[in-house]
Order: structure tokens, then C-alpha cells, then sequence
């Protein structure tokens, strides 16, 4: 066994027996030759992986804002009500053991959770009674669970369509026949595609990093941890048009020489593994991938999936390496890129799912047919996961360029507010932005957006989000480890009205140091959201803050200092 | 290796390409702090104390090697107080009670919060229960100090190359674990040697951990000369008149009004210029006169402590925080991470010397009311100055007296100043 086979040795053990034992750890820690604390801060990482007995059902109800707006809390009571558990606690029922768990990419169709990892959607309490019945009555889960089917909601005309039009398998890839590497790098170029994860980096710039490397092997990453809250355009694209994503993978292996391609999936997107492994399959058979591939000379490539096992800093492409090689997913540090030092410290692209789907379609349709689409700086159309306050929640394949104004019209917002735009890393714009773009000019956006109408508090979504950051931080580094705690503790401060102009200010201040000072793009991203949305709600903010008392200075609450000794003594005197 | 030349602070210093920014700094006379950083090994760029600015973007310094021509950025003042943040972000994270800790004057934390002249934190203290494990057969972890550098990770390992220490979870629950199997392999040397690198004290190595007196301790002095950054104080400005004291023990020991009483010989001057209106030491209990400065040790545990420091500011123009209590609970704010019923019962109703069914937590209408746990006093109020100091030494509290009533010049020496 190598160390890179650990995350799948560890499924191995979760799923057999619901939980990995001191002595499982003890065991791949003696056959990889290492020490055990070594594996246990593996196992620890990753919240999937659990260390005591779990129950036959495992229940992973969804707690992102979404869900929370949706009614998260009865669904959780009821679940806690049907099957006599607690969210969180092991060892209460042989039956069901119930965790929460940050979004899980279906917040078209919240509340929404995952059982065995087969998900449930649109939830409501009455449900929850029904599927616990069943499960006690000894139903077949995969029989009961929900078919996930994205909701594509909007596709440009034919003619700028680029994702979900018509695709057949290997028209793409069979245009690699009479090319040259450096000719498709170039239609790559010439398309100006960027990185879809958000950061938009050049691709075509990325390829080339990795093509003129001399590193003796090298290795093509998709990126399918999709974990940003409100983000489940990958997941559509995972589900429809999967081939057209092994099809891009397979023109980056082209251009940069790669032997060997990953797609790492959430664990969250489990129930996709079947398709994506049956057109693996395919691609074999039809002589895709292989050896020899489109009888091209050395041309050799193959793909493995490797699940996740829920972390969110794994997103980000040096997490991403270090999982794959099965350790903790930290980000490495910001020396180099993955290009020059990746996984196994060969030369690795990571792109997103996204990414490579366009990749693919830039090679079948042209790179004249995309760059007549969008803007001058992004090219193409891009797709979006709407959510929120919406008629129409779902995914929108919308031309680069489209205003805010025109897809609340789309996607029929309903008296729309705040609007989070890629989500809780991303930022926040209030009705006086709704005429931006989304484009790389304007307002960038990695594919979330999440539309919120008045009645919803903006202090609860900054509360939801600092609470994700601060559970998913992958703790290596001050800023972020202690810094988006204490925010937390800010927002806590806030709800309960002992706020004055000085927090406001203090937020600020704070926000830019854990910006500035974090090790990498989580940790950098994270304050984002709270500090826009107090500089573009400030109407809300002032009636949350009370005035400055002159002599005080400090607010402070005696009410709740003295309610515990109060309650104390009561007992007692009983 | 070629030397190349690159800038400092607009300043143009020369190194080895490709030499560490930390080390490469030093040769040319520039410090930049750092907890991680050990020579030795990998960059970590863990604790970010060491963030500097390479060509405008902010980044770790332990993570740069010098190439011609870089532009760095060390101490402008927005990088300043983002490593004095940083700092104090690790203050109120872990449970650092140096005045209980072994370690305390051999800790490079504490040496940096005295060097970036950390008398309070801006964040509040989290008070996080943390464990201390010590079920290894030397060396004991104490998460309360622990500060997640990963020093120990890269630098301990047993002879057959196996990881003794290494992290658990993840996020604001992520924590240091040992591990007792490889931990058993260690020699006396290899234990020792993972104290002495902790940059705090939370690896310490049983029999150990206390070895010099105060004093002779690795940063008690500092180098001669050597005084602490600090910011203007709020000046009193009514002239003339002979000027009012008050001072209070909050939670506190007295132990801080014990070190006001060291001024000794200045004490005689001080009587003769000023005036003690309500303090323990004159036993007056309630202001008569409005107070130039009132002088406030410990921290606010009951409804009395509230009031007595509310009754403070209303009188006091200047008000000062002396010692640790007073500066952010102190050592009754070891409480604070123990449920206060856990504390009422283990003190009054299963204490060794409580009769069963007899005994009472005790209340009455004339008794304060025990709050949730202990607040610093500059959450209840504004607090004007603080000195630190367990107890504060003498000197310094003089001298800030001094200056707040007299305006005379303040510095403060290295040895002044301490947590301890």
C-alpha cells in the first residue's frame, strides 16, 4: 500500500464498519511505516471519517444559509424527534447517527440532506417522518432516495450556447488527430479561457507551464471539490455532460505531455461516481483513453477518481495536491506553482470541472465560435448556480457580460435585496449594483450566487459563513485559525445588540489584517464578506449598533453575566 | 552562490541569492520576528508572525528566498501592528497565563509581546477549555500554551525517522498531539531538545521544565539600554492644585498594591504632592473628591467589582489597569473555561471541608452576585493605560504616575516590563 492509497484504505474501513478503529490506524500506520499519530491527523481532517461506531444509516443534513432560510431547524428537530438521536453524538441508536454538514451542493432543492451519501431533497418535516419509517421498516435506501437532476433553467440561443448543447462523445478529442500540441494550445489561448474556479488564471498559460516543465512525469488534476456554499454548477456538469470533462482533460494531456489525470470528487457527490466511472468505461472502449489514444504516437493517458472525504480547504489546488497524496489538506505554502512542483513534486494542472468542459468545447466549435460571445476580457458563456429567494433556483448558462438586472429577471428574484456573489469567500452587493456585469472587467464570479429578499437578516448569513470558515479552516496558520473565530464572536456580540460604531471599525481593521496576514486564499477571502456587507448595508448596520455611552465607553451585559449564578441558586434552594 | 542586492525598507542590503529573507535580513542588521521560523528547516509559514511585503504583496517572510532586486517591506506601520495582531491573536486563542507558566522568561512569545510592547489585546480572550496530556512518558503537551507553529512536527523525530508530534482536527479545534508509542523511543537529549525549541511552553519535559531563577532566565533582561515601544497617554491637565489618587483591588491578590508600596522612598515624595482619596490604603470607601487617577488592580469577577469600576470611571479623569487580572482576568480567570456551576460546587458543596446536605452556595441579598466568568476591566470600561505584570514591577508603575500627574519624560527598560 502506498501513502497516496490512504483516503481510499480509510473508506474502505468507514464504510465496512462505519468508523475507523484505534486498531485500523494502528494497522496502516505499521504497514506504511509510519507513526500512528501521523494517520489519526489524517483521519481527524476529514469529516466524513469518524473514529467511533456509527449507525447503519449516517445522516448529513445540510446547514448552509440557504438551508437555514428554508427551514433547516425543523428539519433537524425532526430528524432528532424521528429517530431519538442528537445531531452529533455517537453511540445512541444502532440504526442513525446524525451530523451537520456544510453545503452539500443542492441548494437548488434545499433543505436537503445526505444518507449514506444518497441524497434527500426538498425535505420538509413530514418527509423526514416518512423516510425514517421506511429506514426502520427495513426499505431499500436507494429506492426511497431522491434522483438529483439539475435544473438547467437558462441556455442562451443555440449559436452562444456552449455548455449544454448537444454533445457527442469524442467530437472533441478526435480534432487532436491532425494537430500539433502547440496548435491547440494556441485555440486555447486565442479564447482567452480562464480559470473557472474564480481566480481566473490564464489556462492556456497554466498548459503551457506544464508542457515546457522537464519534469519526468506529470500529472492533469480536476478539480470536482466543489465545496463553495451555493456553488452546484460542477455537479450539473458531472451529471450531463461528464464526457465533455474527461474530453478536456484528455486535450490538457495532449498539450502538456501528462500520463495521468485525477479527478478528485467530493465525497458530497458520491452518488456520481456510477456515471462518471461507466463513461471512463466508455472512453476505453472507444480507444479515449488508454494507450496509444486516437492512435496518436505516445500519446497514453488514463484517469482515476479519488473521493474526497469532506474538507473545504481542499478546493484549493495546493490543498487538493496534498490530499491526493493522502495527508492532511493543508495548503502548502506560496512558493511555487503546482506546475513546477505538484503532486508527488512533479509537474500537475489543476483546473476545475468547469475549466475543462469549456477547454473541450473551445477545441470542437472553434475558438472563433467562442470569442464572439461575452466580453472583451472573458469569452464565452459562463454557468451559474442561482439560489435564494427565487422562483426559478437552478443552473444558468448566461453569456459573459450579463447585468445582475437581467438575471434576476431570468431566474424571476423575488424582491431581491443582498445578493452574495460566489459565495461566502466571495462578496455582497446591495440594489444599487444590479446594473454590473459578470465578466472579468466587472464582477467576477466563480458561479454561486445566492439572491436574498428584506425579511432575511444579514447578520444570520454573516453569522452562517464565519461559522463555516471557522470549522473549515485547515488550522495551520494564526490569521485564519483565530481570526475568523473572534469575527465570530463579533457577529455573536452583534446579535445580541452590545455593538457600538467602534465594533464597525474594529471589524474593518481586523478583517484586513486576517486578509492580509493568512497563508492562503481561504483564510485571505474569508472576512470578505462581512466587511463588504458592512460597508454596503450600512442603513442595517447603524439600527444594529447603540450609540457610545460617554462614560462607559464599553457596553457590556449584566443581565446575561448574572442569568447563570441567578439560575444556580434558584436550583439549589429548591 | 552569487550575492545579489535587494531593498529593504528603501534601504539597499546584499545576500546570498536564495538565501531565507530572515536570515539574510539579520546579516544586514535587520530584524524580523518570527515563531516558526527555525534555521534548519523547511519554511513553515505557520505562525505569520513574520509577514512582510515582497514587491507590495503581503507574504511570509520565512517562506522568501532573495533574488536580485526584490523590494521588501518590513517595518512600515500597517506591518507592524498586523505582527503585533498576529501576536495577540495567539494571546487570546491558547490560555497563556505566564505568571503560572514554567516556561515563562525562557518564552520567545512572551520576549516578542514585550519587544512589539503588547501590554493588553485588542480581541477579547477566547478562553477555549483546552487539555494538558500527560500521559507520555516524558514529555507533557500542554495545549493551553500551544501556538501551532509545527516546529516539533519537522524537527523531533525518532532515530528510525518516525513523526513524534503532528496535529489533530481541524479549524479552530486543530491541536497538537503527541504520540506515546514514537514519543518512548525519544532520548533524554532528543525530549529535551523539543522543549527548548517550543517557542512557548507547551512542550515541557517532566522534572524538567523549572530550572533557572527569576532574573537569570533566557529574556528577563534584554539587552542593556533596551526600552519598550509603548503610545502616548491621555495627560491629565489640571494645574496647580494638589493632585488626587484612588485605588481599588478588584479580583485581585493585593499583590499589585504590595509592588505600589515598593516605590518606598518615592512614596514619601508622592505623599507630599498628592492626595488619597478613596483607596484600601487610606480605608476611605467612597470617592468624596473627583480623582486625577484611579489605579485599578484585577479583574471584574462579581456585581461589586462592577460597581466599584463603574463608580471609577465616573470619578477618575485617568484610569490604569495594574497586572494581569486587571489587564484581561488573570489568574481568576483560570475559571473561565469551567462552567461556573462546576466552580460554586466544587468550592462550596464538595469541598473537603463542606458537610454533606449542609453546606450552601452562598447568597443573599448583601452578597455579590457571581458573574459568568471574569471580564477585563477594559470590557467593562474605558481603560486609559495598562501595565503588566504579575506583579507589575514597581519602577514602572511609578514612572507612568509620574507621567500621567507630572508629565515627566516615561521610558520604560526591558527588565520593567513583564507578564510575570
Amino acid at each position: 500500500m502506498e501513502r497516496t492509497d490512504l483516503l481510499n484504505k480509510l473508506w474502505e474501513f468507514q464504510n465496512k464498519h462505519g468508523y475507523i478503529s484505534e486498531n485500523a490506524i494502528k494497522e496502516i500506520a505499521k504497514t506504511l511505516k509510519v507513526s500512528t499519530t501521523e494517520i489519526e491527523g489524517v483521519v481527524t481532517f476529514y469529516h466524513f471519517f469518524h473514529q467511533q461506531p456509527t449507525g447503519k444509516f449516517i445522516i448529513y443534513l445540510n446547514n448552509s444559509i440557504v438551508s437555514e432560510f428554508k427551514g433547516f431547524q425543523q428539519i433537524k428537530a425532526a430528524f432528532e424527534k424521528e429517530t431519538g438521536c442528537t445531531f452529533g453524538a455517537y453511540n445512541e441508536n444502532p440504526l442513525f447517527t446524525l451530523f451537520e454538514t456544510s453545503c452539500i451542493g443542492l441548494s437548488d432543492q434545499e433543505p436537503a440532506a445526505l444518507i449514506n451519501f444518497q441524497p434527500f431533497t426538498n425535505l420538509t418535516p413530514k418527509k423526514v417522518v416518512k423516510i425514517i419509517k421506511q429506514l426502520k421498516n427495513g426499505t431499500q435506501l436507494n429506492t426511497i432516495s431522491s434522483t438529483v437532476t439539475s435544473k438547467i433553467q437558462y441556455t442562451p440561443t443555440d449559436d452562444k450556447t456552449v455548455f449544454f448543447r448537444n454533445y457527442i462523445l469524442g467530437n472533441s478529442i478526435k480534432k487532436l488527430q491532425n494537430s500539433s500540441a502547440n496548435k491547440i494550445l494556441n485555440l486555447i489561448s486565442k479564447a482567452k479561457l480562464a480559470g473557472r474556479g474564480g481566480a481566473f488564471f490564464p489556462t492556456a498559460k497554466k498548459w503551457q507551464y506544464c508542457q515546457e516543465s522537464n519534469s519526468t512525469k506529470k500529472f492533469i488534476i480536476c478539480n470536482a471539490d466543489e465545496g463553495e456554499p451555493g456553488t452546484f454548477k460542477d455537479r450539473a456538469l458531472l451529471e450531463n455532460n461528464p464526457g465533455l470533462i474527461l474530453e478536456g482533460m484528455i486535450i490538457a494531456a495532449f498539450i502538456t505531455g501528462a500520463t495521468k489525470g485525477y479527478i478528485y470528487l467530493r465525497a458530497e457527490y458520491a452518488y456520481l461516481l456510477e456515471k462518471l466511472e461507466s463513461t471512463l468505461q466508455e472512453f476505453h472502449k472507444k480507444g479515449f483513453l488508454g494507450k496509444t489514444i486516437l492512435g496518436i504516437d505516445n500519446f497514453n493517458f488514463n484517469i482515476e477518481i479519488q473521493l474526497g472525504a469532506g474538507s473545504y480547504v481542499c478546493g484549493e489546488e495546493k490543498a487538493l495536491i496534498e490530499s491526493l497524496e493522502g495527508k492532511r489538506g493543508e495548503p502548502r505554502i506560496q512558493k511555487s506553482f503546482p506546475t513546477e512542483v505538484g503532486y508527488l513534486g512533479y509537474s500537475t494542472v489543476v483546473n476545475n470541472v468547469e475549466t475543462f468542459a469549456k477547454a473541450a468545447r473551445i477545441i470542437e466549435l472553434g475558438s472563433n465560435f467562442i470569442s464572439a460571445i461575452g466580453t472583451e476580457k472573458s469569452k464565452g458563456t459562463k454557468l451559474l448556480s442561482i439560489s435564494g429567494d427565487v422562483a426559478k433556483p437552478g443552473i444558468y448558462e448566461i453569456e459573459w457580460g450579463t447585468t445582475i438586472r437581467d438575471l434576476l429577471k431570468l431566474c424571476e428574484g423575488l424582491s431581491p435585496y443582498y445578493i452574495q456573489i460566489s459565495g461566502p469567500s466571495g462578496s455582497c452587493i446591495n440594489s444599487s449594483e444590479f446594473d454590473r456585469k459578470i465578466c472579468k472587467e466587472d464582477l467576477i464570479c466563480g458561479g454561486s450566487i445566492m439572491i436574498f429578499n428584506r425579511s432575511r437578516s444579514i447578520l444570520q448569513i454573516q453569522k452562517n459563513f464565519m461559522k463555516f470558515f471557522k470549522t473549515e479552516s485547515c488550522g495551520v496558520c494564526t490569521p485564519c485559525r483565530a481570526g475568523n473565530q473572534i469575527l465570530y464572536e463579533k457577529i455573536k456580540k452583534f446579535e445580541r445588540g452590545l455593538c457600538t460604531q467602534n465594533d464597525i471599525d474594529e471589524i474593518k481593521q481586523w478583517g484586513t489584517i486576517i486578509q492580509l496576514s493568512s497563508r492562503c486564499g481561504l483564510g485571505k477571502s474569508s472576512p470578505n464578506s462581512l466587511v463588504t456587507s458592512i460597508a454596503k448595508f450600512e442603513d442595517y448596520f447603524k439600527l444594529k449598533i447603540s450609540p457610545l455611552h460617554e462614560n462607559q465607553h464599553v457596553e457590556f451585559d449584566m443581565e446575561s453575566a448574572i442569568q447563570e449564578y441567578d439560575s444556580i441558586i434558584k436550583e439549589t434552594q429548591l | 552562490m552569487e550575492n545579489v542586492s535587494f531593498n529593504i525598507d528603501g534601504r539597499t542590503c546584499s545576500a546570498e541569492k536564495g538565501k531565507n529573507l530572515i536570515e539574510a535580513a539579520k546579516q544586514n542588521g535587520i530584524f524580523i520576528p518570527s515563531l516558526c521560523h527555525f534555521k534548519q528547516q523547511n519554511p513553515l509559514g505557520s505562525c505569520r508572525v513574520c509577514t512582510v511585503k515582497l514587491n507590495g504583496r503581503a507574504t511570509a517572510g520565512c517562506t522568501i528566498n532573495i533574488d536580485k532586486g526584490m523590494d521588501i517591506e518590513v517595518n512600515t506601520p500597517e506591518l507592524l501592528d498586523t505582527r503585533k495582531a498576529i501576536l495577540e491573536m495567539m494571546f487570546v486563542e491558547g490560555n497563556h497565563f505566564c505568571p503560572s507558566c514554567e516556561k515563562s522568561g525562557d518564552c520567545q512569545m512572551q520576549k516578542l509581546g514585550y519587544e512589539t510592547g503588547i501590554r493588553y489585546t485588542r480581541f477579547p480572550h477566547l478562553f477555549v477549555e483546552r487539555f494538558i496530556d500527560a500521559k507520555a512518558e516524558r514529555i507533557v503537551v500542554n495545549q493551553n500554551r500551544c501556538i501551532k507553529c509545527k516546529r516539533c512536527f519537522e524537527e523531533i523525530k525518532t532515530n528510525d525517522r518516525y513523526q513524534v508530534f503532528n496535529f489533530l482536527n481541524k479549524g479552530n479545534k486543530t491541536v497538537v498531539t503527541v504520540d506515546y508509542e514514537q514519543e518512548a523511543k525519544l532520548s533524554e537529549s532528543q525530549a529535551e531538545y523539543a522543549m527548548q525549541i517550543c517557542p512557548t511552553g507547551s512542550i515541557l519535559v517532566k522534572g524538567k521544565s523549572v530550572s533557572k531563577p527569576f532574573g537569570n532566565r533566557m529574556f528577563d533582561q534584554g539587552i542593556e539600554g533596551k526600552t519598550i515601544p509603548f503610545n502616548k497617554i491621555n495627560k491629565n491637565n489640571s494645574n496647580g492644585q494638589k493632585k488626587r489618587v484612588a485605588t481599588t483591588s478588584l479580583a485581585g491578590c493585593f499583590g499589585c498594591h504590595m509592588s505600589l508600596l515598593d516605590i518606598d522612598l518615592g512614596l514619601v515624595d508622592l505623599i507630599e504632592v498628592v492626595e488619597f482619596n478613596k483607596t484600601p490604603l487610606t480605608d476611605i470607601k467612597k470617592f468624596s473628591k473627583r480623582c486625577n487617577i484611579g489605579i485599578i488592580e484585577g479583574g471584574v469577577s462579581n456585581t461589586h467589582n462592577f460597581e466599584v469600576l463603574r463608580a471609577f470611571r465616573e470619578n477618575c479623569d485617568i484610569l490604569v489597569s495594574v497586572g494581569e487580572c486587571a489587564i484581561w482576568g488573570g489568574l481568576p480567570a483560570l475559571r473561565n473555561t469551567i462552567p461556573l456551576e462546576d466552580c460554586l460546587n466544587e468550592a462550596y458543596l464538595n469541598s473537603l471541608t463542606s458537610e454533606e446536605n449542609e453546606s450552601v452556595i452562598p447568597n443573599h441579598e448583601d452578597i455579590p452576585k457571581i458573574l459568568d466568568k471574569v471580564y477585563s476591566n477594559h470590557e467593562i470600561v474605558k481603560i486609559d493605560y495598562h501595565i503588566p505584570g504579575c506583579p507589575p514591577n514597581s519602577n514602572h508603575i511609578w514612572n507612568v504616575v509620574k507621567n500621567i500627574l507630572f508629565e515627566e519624560e516615561l521610558t520604560i527598560a526591558y527588565p520593567e516590563f513583564k507578564y510575570d
